[in-house]
């Protein structure tokens, strides 16, 4: 659906994005995860047509973005960082005017069914200027997904909205995701790890890994972890675990547990569990630590820096 | 054309809630009365005492063309900077719009409202017919004026439109437009008064020259309405140029 291929854009001297080459097929969501500045948007506005690419080409549904830019541009709903409204229009006038810009037959009909979608249909005549920074969002997505279309685009869409607004549109983006194709961008790692199917992580203009996001954790993790509590002083307990065989590591925690590494494929929880209740001490818990993606991003940002 | 209708009608009613609108029309309106009210109590006693013919609506339209020339940068400098400023022009650039239905679409929602205050100025020439003037006016002349001043207002809207396409900012697109139309209006036709050759050239160029010697006089002639057509022509082809030169920027 989408095919990005050496995609690269200069702003004068400086390099913003640099040979990108990725692709997202229908039914995916796919996360653009990166700092800022890292060329998000800038990808964001080649695909939808806003400017063209110094170098490279992209296609969206088999039109070229460049070359056949209005066929494009029919098919991708954009919801830009900075949601571009009106505010001197109401909700519904709003809407109503974007639907004739897309040339919708029966607007008025599919301007409520996406005011429904995006609850806002109490809102509908009341003026943008008056709304919540969330509730701008929210009209913000009703105009992408307006004319339904093939490809959504979604540049930071949950920035600035309150967690139960969060949570909701999730939901939103989750669903339209399940036909369609939706290319996301956002710099909450927790969001992309929920969201999206693959997650393309993006630093400084270049991919710097691209997998599903359990993969990702997966395949950056040198050696398991986990932790352990038990009730009472585990100090003692520090160096007596060391000992078991299999364990890498074991360093204390300022909250008073315990947590240990072990090579992949060697797990030694069942010993470690004995070895606890033998010795005489209560177990609370013992759990796995896994990598998250914030450690994952830093691991991967922090190469780039190296290079 | 949809899409320019579309775009048109958002900013015609754009003008109905915008204070700089109301202020543009009521300075319009109330200037032009002024000077009706002057000219006709004027015509009154030239009649008494030197038995003159009655004015024509040359004292309407030749004050109101004059006026465009400081509204029209009013009216038009924030259609399309205003776009990029409220970050609007992202949208209408990924939506399936071409960028001379875009500035085709403005300018044409500009024309409308200045449309609408050309149509408010003929109660004034309905006044001079019915009540003032026995037994009425010269409706050719009145026509053509007519004509004239709505050709005027269209190349005046297009030259600020484009300067609202080239500049980011709106008081920039303002006075670029104003210095524009107030050199192609007063300055350029001076050289003509001086110069031994040339002369028509520089006439030819005086965007006032094609309206205060012929239209508003009652006389179309068709080289006027090719300079100001292809004038207006020029102006939206400027304005699609720069939003498509800023799309490659």
């Amino acid at each position: 659906m989408i095919r990005v291929n050496n995609l690269t854009k200069d702003y004068g001297s400086r390099r913003a994005i640099e040979n990108l080459t990725f692709e997202a097929s229908q039914g995916e969501v796919v996360g653009f995860l990166g700092p800022n500045g890292a060329g998000k948007t800038t990808t964001m506005r080649i695909l939808t047509g806003y400017m063209p690419p110094t170098y490279g080409s992209a296609t969206i549904a088999g039109f070229d973005v460049v070359d056949e830019s209005l066929e494009v541009r029919k098919r991708v709903g954009y919801l830009p960082e900075t949601v571009p409204l009106y505010p001197d229009m109401t909700v519904f006038e709003y809407l109503k005017f974007m639907a004739d810009l897309r040339h919708i037959p029966d607007g008025d009909e599919i301007v409520d069914a996406a005011l429904e979608m995006v609850h806002l249909e109490k809102r509908s005549e009341g003026y943008i200027s008056n709304l919540s920074k969330g509730m701008r969002q929210r009209v913000g997505l009703a105009q992408a997904l307006l004319h339904k279309p093939e490809v959504l685009i979604l540049d930071e869409p949950t920035i600035g909205l309150d967690p139960a607004q969060v949570v909701e549109l999730r939901n939103v983006i989750r669903d339209i995701g399940k036909e369609r194709t939706v290319l996301l961008s956002t710099h909450i790692l927790s969001e992309a790890q929920q969201l999206c199917d693959r997650v393309l992580i993006i630093n400084k203009g270049r991919i710097v890994a691209e997998d599903t996001p359990e993969n990702l954790q997966a395949r950056l993790v040198g050696a398991e972890r986990a932790t352990l509590r038990v009730r009472g002083d585990s100090e003692e307990l520090e160096a007596k675990i060391a000992g078991i065989k299999g364990i890498q590591a074991v360093k204390s925690k300022p909250d008073g547990s315990l947590e240990f590494q072990f090579a992949p494929g060697f797990d030694v929880r069942p010993d470690v569990a004995k070895f606890v209740v033998k010795s005489g001490y209560d177990l609370l818990e013992l759990s796995p630590v896994g990598l998250s993606l914030e450690e994952i991003f830093l691991e991967l940002t922090r190469d780039e820096k190296g290079r | 054309m949809q899409n320019i209708w579309t775009i048109a009608r958002r900013e015609y009613r754009h003008y109905f809630n915008s204070p700089i609108a109301y202020i543009v029309a009521l300075l319009i309106l109330l200037t032009l009365g002024i000077i009706f009210i002057i000219n006709m109590l004027q015509a009154v006693t030239n009649s008494l005492y030197y038995q003159a013919p009655p004015p024509d609506t040359r004292i309407v339209v030749s004050p109101l063309a004059f006026l465009f020339v400081l509204a029209t940068p009013a009216i038009t400098m924030r259609l399309i900077s205003d776009e990029q400023r409220m970050g609007t022009m992202e949208l209408l650039l990924t939506a399936p719009v071409r960028e001379w239905e875009l500035v085709i679409g403005k300018w044409f929602g500009a024309f409308l409202f200045i449309l609408s205050i050309i149509g408010i100025t003929l109660i004034y020439p309905l006044i001079m017919h019915y009540v003032l003037i026995k037994p009425g006016i010269d409706q050719g002349v009145m026509i053509s004026g007519y004509i004239g001043v709505i050709l005027v207002a269209a190349a005046f809207l297009s030259i600020g439109t484009a300067m609202s396409a080239f500049f980011q900012n709106q008081f920039a697109a303002f006075f670029a437009t104003l210095v524009i139309l107030v050199f192609f209006w007063w300055m350029v036709g001076w050289p003509a008064n001086i110069l031994p050759v040339g002369a028509d050239f520089f006439r030819y160029l005086d965007m006032s020259d094609h309206f205060y010697n012929t239209m508003s006089m009652g006389t179309i002639a068709l080289s006027d309405l090719v300079y100001y057509l292809s004038l207006t022509g020029l102006g939206l082809f400027l304005g699609s140029v720069a939003v498509e030169i800023r799309r490659w920027k």
